[in-house]
């Protein structure tokens, strides 16, 4: 037999990456930057002025037909219906079980057409879910992830950089919603969205666009950014990572994410399952820990009380922003009290820790 | 690019040491440092500890990733670096001037299964 090698794949701007010196590393199966200058200093970029982030890994599916908005209310676990086309949802797509296929972006592009964005790692489990589940439904599912590049451009400085560095008028263009636009013969996206707590936008087009952009960016002296802060950037807002703190065996209730699930819908897959662990409430769930000290807590370090595995860590670091340790974890009821006093082990030691809101920097969206 | 210190010994896993009398001064290299990226916490064990070659005596973390400290000798652990605990950024600076532990070696010889400065760029090279 043959032996099936993987693949490992690479955006339309991997020469640019490789030509600025970026560590590169695989991520999702795409050779992706994970550092230029280091990941504190980009960090801060996005913070405090402007970064921009190579994020044409990311997948995009297209449904259409005259059912496309009951479909994807079907498959959605927010609710979609009455929206105004331009709007931008966020939610997950759930099994039946209430476990989570993917936590992705809906652009109502029109009653009969829809946008999704999902995560690179789930780009082929998401399409084929789509698909399978369109059965029924007068809807065409189009996985559109290899036509697009996309860069998100993120920062208080974000609306003005994009607004003169490329002549995208964005001002208009309110929280959760995008525009489509005609560049150099072809359509391209742009939606005030992001991943970092920061006000931006996210920019979708053929990969030339997206080179072009990035270029003009760079000319304009943009910080490249990185996954690295990309991660440390959604951490510190307590925006979840799929992998992390959702997956198949977590379902958004457990992630602590219940206000993106419409349960008032008539129908969607998982809504019983959701809807009974709503009302019994779950038996874990997502919290934050703050930690005395400086030791820093990872992901699936154990968290304990009295000597007993209670949970476990899904996302730790020492907070750039505020250089705190800090982390997002998965603890069994009661212990997800906000006060209660826990401790993390590192390695061979134990550190003592509190639960807090899983919020450790504050939003500064532009609504 | 990183620099490879000639007076020192190397371990595989990227710490350096070095001998001055009976005690092993500890540290890790450019190459590692430069590796981790910005260092943000150096896990350290205490003075009396006994460590065996081989044992993981503690952590250097970057903000990213956990990076294990594996000692390269035997002995007594007979000082920390405390200027660490406030400033663990010292090592991106000059992982050469800043040693993480002192150790007063059983063994003397096992500083000489080490790699000498020459044998180390190479498999720094290789990575």
């Amino acid at each position: 037999m043959e032996q099936k090698e993987v693949e490992i794949k690479e955006t339309c701007l991997h020469g640019r990456h490789k030509d600025l010196g970026a560590q590169m590393s695989p991520f999702a199966g795409y050779d992706m930057p994970i550092q230029y200058k280091g990941i504190a200093e980009e960090h801060n970029a996005v913070r405090h002025e402007v970064g921009v982030f190579d994020v044409s890994h990311m997948g995009e599916v297209r449904v259409k037909g005259p059912e496309a908005e009951k479909y994807v209310n079907h498959i959605f676990v927010n609710d979609v219906r009455g929206a105004a086309p331009g709007q931008i949802f966020y939610g997950m797509m759930c099994y039946e079980n209430g476990g989570t296929v993917d936590d992705l972006l809906v652009y109502k592009v029109s009653d009969n057409e829809f946008f999704l964005v999902i995560n690179a790692a789930n780009i082929d489990k998401d399409v084929a879910w789509i698909k399978q589940n369109a059965e029924g439904y007068d809807v065409v599912v189009i996985d559109e992830s290899p036509r697009y590049g996309e860069v998100a451009v993120q920062g208080p400085k974000a609306e003005e950089t994009v607004e003169k560095v490329l002549g995208i008028p964005v001002k208009d263009i309110k929280f959760y919603n995008f525009a489509t636009l005609e560049r150099d013969g072809e359509e391209i996206i742009v939606s005030r969205t992001g991943y970092t707590g920061e006000d931006g936008f996210e920019i979708y087009g053929s990969d030339a666009y997206t080179q072009k952009v990035w270029d003009a960016l760079m000319e304009a002296g943009v910080a490249p950014c990185g996954l690295g802060c990309r991660d440390t950037l959604r951490f510190e807002v307590g925006l979840p990572l799929y992998g992390d703190e959702l997956s198949a065996d977590i379902t958004p209730i457990e992630a602590s994410l219940s206000m993106f699930v419409k349960l008032d819908k008539p129908e969607f897959i998982g809504k019983e399952a959701l809807a009974a662990q709503k009302a019994e409430g779950v038996k874990r769930r997502i919290i934050g820990l703050e930690l005395d000290g400086n030791a820093i807590p990872r992901h699936g370090y154990p968290v304990e009380v009295d000597g007993k595995q209670v949970g476990e860590i899904t996302t730790g670091y020492r907070s750039i922003s505020t250089g705190k340790s800090v982390a997002m974890a998965m603890v069994d009821k009661p212990y997800d009290k906000l006060g209660t006093k826990v401790e993390v082990r590192i390695r061979k030691k134990t550190f003592p820790a509190t639960v807090v809101k899983k919020k450790f920097y504050d939003k500064n969206y532009k609504k | 690019m990183s620099t490879v210190k000639e007076d020192v010994r190397y371990a595989e896993s990227h710490e350096w040491v070095k001998v001055e009398g009976d005690i092993a001064v500890i540290g890790i290299s450019d190459y590692a440092q430069h590796a981790l990226g910005d260092i943000v916490y150096v896990d350290m064990p205490e003075e009396g500890d006994e460590i065996e070659a081989g044992d993981v005596f503690g952590a250097v973390e970057s903000v990213k990733a956990a990076s294990d400290l594996i000692c390269p000798v035997s002995g007594e652990v007979v000082a920390v670096n405390e200027d660490l605990e406030d400033s663990p950024e010292l090592i991106n600076k000059d992982a050469f001037e800043t040693w993480i532990i002192k150790v007063r070696m059983s063994d003397a010889s096992q500083v000489d299964a080490l790699l000498d400065a020459a044998a180390y760029a190479k498999l720094c090279e290789d990575e």
